[in-house]
Formats: C-alpha cells, sequence, structure tokens
C-alpha cells in the first residue's frame, strides 16, 4: 500500500525534524533567542558519533556519549555569549548567534576536525528488527529512528511535567522575570533546557548520519533551516506545537512535493512556505496573538 | 607603485564598503537587521550582465537599470519586514536570499549553474577598461556616493523617521510616523545601493556564479557593518576596510576567514555591541577625548 508507506516513511522522518527542532523551542521559549547555532549542534553530535562508533563499534555508547557531549556544548554555548546578554536589546543575542554558527561551522569543516570530506557512519540498524506487515515495511534503520525518537521524548515530557527543574522550565517559559521571583532558579533551568535540547540535536545528528551512512560538516545547515520553518509552522515556543508542524512539514514533503514534482528545488519551497507563513500567519498554525 | 594587485584589493574594498554602507542605511538606521544583503548585490549583478549581455546595452545603461530594478525588487522584498520583527525577520530575508540564489541557480535565463560569462568591460567613448586606475576610481565614486546618500539620510528628517521605527514602532506611528512607508524605503535605498555595487562586481570580474551570492556571504556583510559600529557613518567604511582587505593581505586570515568574522561577531556582541568605533565604545570615547580641546565641556544628550 503505498499511502500507508508514505505515511510510515514521513512519520520516520518527522521524529529527526522534532529532535532537532525541540532544543530550538526549548531556547525559544525561555530566552526568546533565536539559537542558530544549534545546527552546529547538531553537526558536533552526529562527528562525536562518527568518532566514537569507529572506536568502540557500538551505536548505543556512540548516541550516549554523543548526546552527552552536544548536551556539554549548548551548556558552554549558554554560559558563554547568552548568559551575559539576556537583558540587551533582542539583536545582540541574535547577531552573536550568527556569529556562533558560522565559527562552528567553518572550524568544523578544517582538516584537523571533520575536513570537508563525508564520511560513512555504518551503524546500520543496530540490531533491531524489520517490521513488515501487509500495509508497510519499515527497515531497521527507520525502526531505529522511531524507537529513539519516542523514548527520547517520553523522557522529555517526564522530565518537564514531573520533576522540580521541568517544572521550573514550564514556569520560565512563560514568565521568566515572575518565575525567578517565585524562587526558581533561572540559571540552572536554563542551562538545564540547553543541555536538553542540545543533547536531543545532537541524537538527531547521530540518528540522521546512520540513516544516510554520512556525516560531514555542512550537515547541519539544511535540517535547521526546516527546523526554523517548523518552529514558526508550531507557534514559537510550544513542544506540542513543534511536533504536530514535524509531522505536517514531514508529510507535505513525502505527499505533495515527491509527487506533483517542482520547478524550483525542495529547500527553495520550503523558503517559499516559510516567507508565505511569517507573512499571514506570523503566530504558526496554531498558535495565537 | 601600484602593482594590479593591489588595486584589484582596492577596487573590492571600494564594492564592499558600498554594501556595507548600504546594509547600514537598513540595519543601522532604520534598525531591520537583514541577511540578504546578498541577494540584492547578487540581483544587482545578475541584472546588469543580462541588459549587457543579452540586450547589448551600454555601462551606463547597465549601471542604472541594475540600481533601479535592485530598488523595486527590494521594495517588493521588503514586504516581510511590515508583518515580522526581529529574529523572524531575519529568517524570512535569509529565506529571500536562498530563493533568489535558487533562482539564479536553476532558472535557465540566468545562466543556471554554469552562471554568465564574457560580461564586457565598460567603456565610454570607445575607450573601455577594466581593472586599474579608472576602475577603481569609478568603484569608490560610487562607494563615495553612497556615504552621501547615507550622509543625507542620517541628517534629514528621513533618518530621524527611520531613527524613531528602530527604537519603537508604536511610538513612531503615535508621532505620525508612518511605519511600513519607511521601512519600505529602508529596503528601497539599501537595496538600489548594493544593486549598484553588485554591478560594479559582475563588470570588474567578467563573469557570474551563484555560489558568490549565497547567505554566508550576506553574513560577511554584516559583520563589517556590525564590526565597525552600526548605525554611523564611519564604522561600515572601517569594518569593510579592515575586514575585506586582511583576508586578502594575509594568508592566514584566509584560510580562517568565517571562523575569524564568526568570532568577531560574537565578540563583539559581547564586548562592545556598538562596534570598534562605534558610537559609545570604548575606542571612539577615548579617540573623541583624546581630540577634545580642553575647557570645552561635556556635551552630553
Amino acid at each position: 500500500m503505498p499511502f500507508m508507506q508514505n505515511l510510515s516513511n514521513a512519520v520516520v522522518l518527522a521524529g529527526t525534524y522534532i529532535l532537532m527542532a525541540a532544543g530550538l523551542t526549548m531556547v525559544y521559549g525561555v530566552l526568546k533567542v533565536l539559537h542558530i547555532a544549534h545546527a552546529a549542534v547538531y553537526t558536533i553530535g552526529a562527528f562525536i558519533g562518527l568518532l566514537v562508533f569507529t572506536w568502540a563499534g557500538n551505536f548505543w555508547l556512540a548516541l550516549a556519549v554523543a548526546m552527552l557531549v552536544s548536551g556539554i556544548v549548548g551548556v558552554l554555548i549558554y554560559r558563554c555569549t547568552y548568559h551575559y546578554m539576556l537583558d540587551a536589546p533582542r539583536t545582540v543575542p541574535l547577531i552573536a548567534s550568527i556569529g556562533l554558527f558560522v565559527m562552528l561551522t567553518d572550524l568544523l569543516q578544517k582538516g584537523f576536525l571533520m575536513g570537508p570530506y563525508q564520511k560513512a557512519l555504518p551503524a546500520g540498524g543496530a540490531g533491531l528488527p524489520r517490521i513488515q506487515t501487509s500495509w508497510f515495511s519499515l527497515t531497521p534503520k527507520q525502526v531505529l529512528i522511531l524507537v529513539v525518537t519516542v523514548a527520547l521524548l517520553a523522557v522529555v515530557y517526564l522530565i518537564l511535567t514531573r520533576t522540580r527543574i521541568g517544572l521550573g522550565w514550564q514556569a520560565a517559559a512563560m514568565d521568566r522575570d515572575m518565575a525567578a521571583a517565585v524562587g526558581v532558579n533561572l540559571n540552572r533551568v536554563i542551562a538545564f533546557n540547553f543541555f536538553l535540547g542540545s543533547a536531543l540535536a545532537g541524537a538527531a545528528g547521530v540518528l540522521v548520519g546512520v540513516y544516510n551512512n554520512s556525516v560531514f560538516a555542512t550537515m547541519g545547515d539544511l535540517p535547521s533551516y526546516k527546523a526554523f520553518i517548523i518552529i514558526v509552522l508550531g507557534g514559537m515556543g510550544s513542544l506540542p506545537g513543534t511536533i504536530i508542524a514535524s509531522l505536517l512539514l514531514a508529510l507535505v514533503e513525502n505527499f505533495l512535493v515527491a509527487s506533483v514534482g517542482y520547478v524550483l528545488p525542495r529547500d527553495a519551497i520550503a523558503f517559499l512556505v516559510l516567507i508565505l507563513m511569517l507573512m499571514f500567519r506570523p503566530h504558526g498554525l496554531l498558535g495565537q496573538e | 607603485m601600484f602593482s594590479g594587485y593591489i588595486i584589484s584589493v582596492a577596487i573590492f574594498v571600494g564594492i564592499w564598503v558600498t554594501l556595507a554602507l548600504s546594509l547600514n542605511i537598513l540595519t543601522g538606521y532604520a534598525g531591520q537587521v537583514s541577511l540578504g544583503h546578498a541577494a540584492f548585490f547578487g540581483i544587482g549583478a545578475y541584472t546588469s550582465a543580462i541588459l549587457s549581455l543579452k540586450y547589448g546595452l551600454p555601462f551606463w545603461v547597465d549601471f542604472l537599470g541594475a540600481i533601479i530594478v535592485t530598488g523595486l525588487i527590494g521594495m517588493v522584498l521588503g514586504l516581510p519586514s511590515l508583518r515580522v520583527r526581529h529574529d523572524f525577520l531575519v529568517l524570512a530575508t535569509m529565506g529571500i536570499n536562498f530563493v533568489v540564489v535558487a533562482v539564479f541557480k536553476y532558472v535557465d535565463f540566468f545562466g543556471g549553474a554554469m552562471g554568465l560569462i564574457n560580461i564586457p568591460a565598460p567603456s565610454i567613448l570607445g575607450y573601455s577598461f577594466r581593472g586599474g586606475f579608472p576602475y577603481l576610481a569609478l568603484v569608490w565614486a560610487f562607494a563615495t556616493f553612497t556615504w552621501l546618500v547615507s550622509w543625507y539620510v542620517s541628517k534629514t528628517w528621513v533618518g530621524l523617521a527611520f531613527h524613531t521605527v528602530r527604537i519603537d514602532e508604536e511610538a513612531a506611528a503615535a508621532v505620525g510616523v508612518s511605519v511600513p512607508r519607511f521601512k519600505i524605503y529602508a529596503f528601497a535605498i539599501s537595496s538600489a545601493l548594493a544593486g549598484g555595487a553588485g554591478c560594479l562586481y559582475g563588470h570588474f570580474i567578467g563573469s557570474l556564479f551563484p555560489d558568490t551570492f549565497v547567505f554566508v556571504e550576506s553574513i560577511v556583510v554584516l559583520s563589517m557593518v556590525i564590526f565597525g559600529g552600526v548605525g554611523t557613518l564611519r564604522g561600515p567604511v572601517l569594518g569593510a576596510i579592515i575586514l575585506k582587505a586582511a583576508p586578502e593581505l594575509l594568508r592566514f586570515v584566509q584560510d580562517y576567514r568565517f571562523t575569524i568574522y564568526g568570532a568577531l561577531l560574537v565578540l563583539m556582541m559581547l564586548f562592545q555591541p556598538m562596534g570598534l568605533i562605534g558610537d559609545d565604545s570604548l575606542l571612539w570615547r577615548s579617540l573623541t577625548h583624546l581630540f577634545r580641546r580642553e575647557g570645552v565641556g561635556e556635551v552630553d544628550s
């Protein structure tokens, strides 16, 4: 059944989008900063995953280390830059994040880090089985993405709703100053927010690296632009909105673009959609004024 | 004692000084941060190249055509700024840059990925010149013109209107400044001047490729404005001279060009958000202090 097959492919694609966009949404929710350097964190995650996988040969270890390192990189980015710009005009952290993005992407392309070439990440499906039904079939790699995404989202959901720091995050996302006034440790909450969001981006980097069996220095560019589209669609700063928007974008890509064909390349169309969205529904499909 | 190489570098610096000054009108005066300036640079370059290659028009017509066409397109592409601000305007302009480059790359009329080649050198009264002192003079004359436009904008009521739009849109509207109109003006002036720079670039290089105008180049121009001092007449000039000449003259800087641009943006935002010689920056304050005559009191606003 091509319809069901398209649908399941779209859901798998959406998984990687969600992981990428969730971090951006979380940062935007609390800091109101468009964290453009998030793309670099995603690439760093994939790179660390590649290093650990070639060294140890174990996918799960590679994923864990990649998430940890990306999380730490995220916290460092916050502590070294945005931390000092919380009260500055909004263009200040914005320009800093553009600078960080250019700097990290350029550094990653140098020979002593990733170099300018694509590298293979042959983890296969990490031993997961192929799922074959009469409706659709999922390759082991797709199963892997689905399992990891759902597991990570469940963990994030539990953290944000059941733990002290998660509740602090929710309060800070509503009103930063008010949350601080009622005793939320903003420094810890924001640092944690960066850790979690960046770890998710790192996981997305590893998963996409495994899925395409390739890791390269500019692999973060395209997913991050799509992540911008997703957080605009989802109404900035809302996690459920992000999930729905990821699914929507993946569905549109799989059904519409793949079947209709196009004059301009796919990504240019995605940007046209973004510009039109910004002009006519700047608060997202679900967001309110 | 001036070799051809030094003159080429000086021509490039002049073109980028023009770009930085023109972006400064939009970002510095009117407060609209744009990551799409390279798109307007490209539209100017492609317009003039097509006018001269496909229609055989003389250089001066191409030049004016590039300025007018880019200005008009800038007005249209500035429309998103009426709906979105700050971060999301940055996204929209970035998107515009991608779409424009995609059009250059995938539409055959614009030469596709192979670009446009054999753009003729400009000629006046049968004397054609590419490079050398005449071209240098032409480029810097246009840079001076751009500076004069910036000066005019900053000293007149247009500048005051831009200023209010930058500081507080609601307040600007309340005192009778039409915010949408001045935003569109800013986009039109800024992109028209960038289009002129694009024409000068295309006729100097002689060939155009879509990849020259990608969004990273927009970041380069933005870095020049921010590094020098956003919203001043001197800052973008100094920023463009330093950031364009350094990679040409120093090998190390060329290899790590984007690392350095990026790091500069971050460092300036951390320590000197007003830029190297912007108003209220450390260097500018000590410089003005140095040259202030004894007995003249502090002039604070």
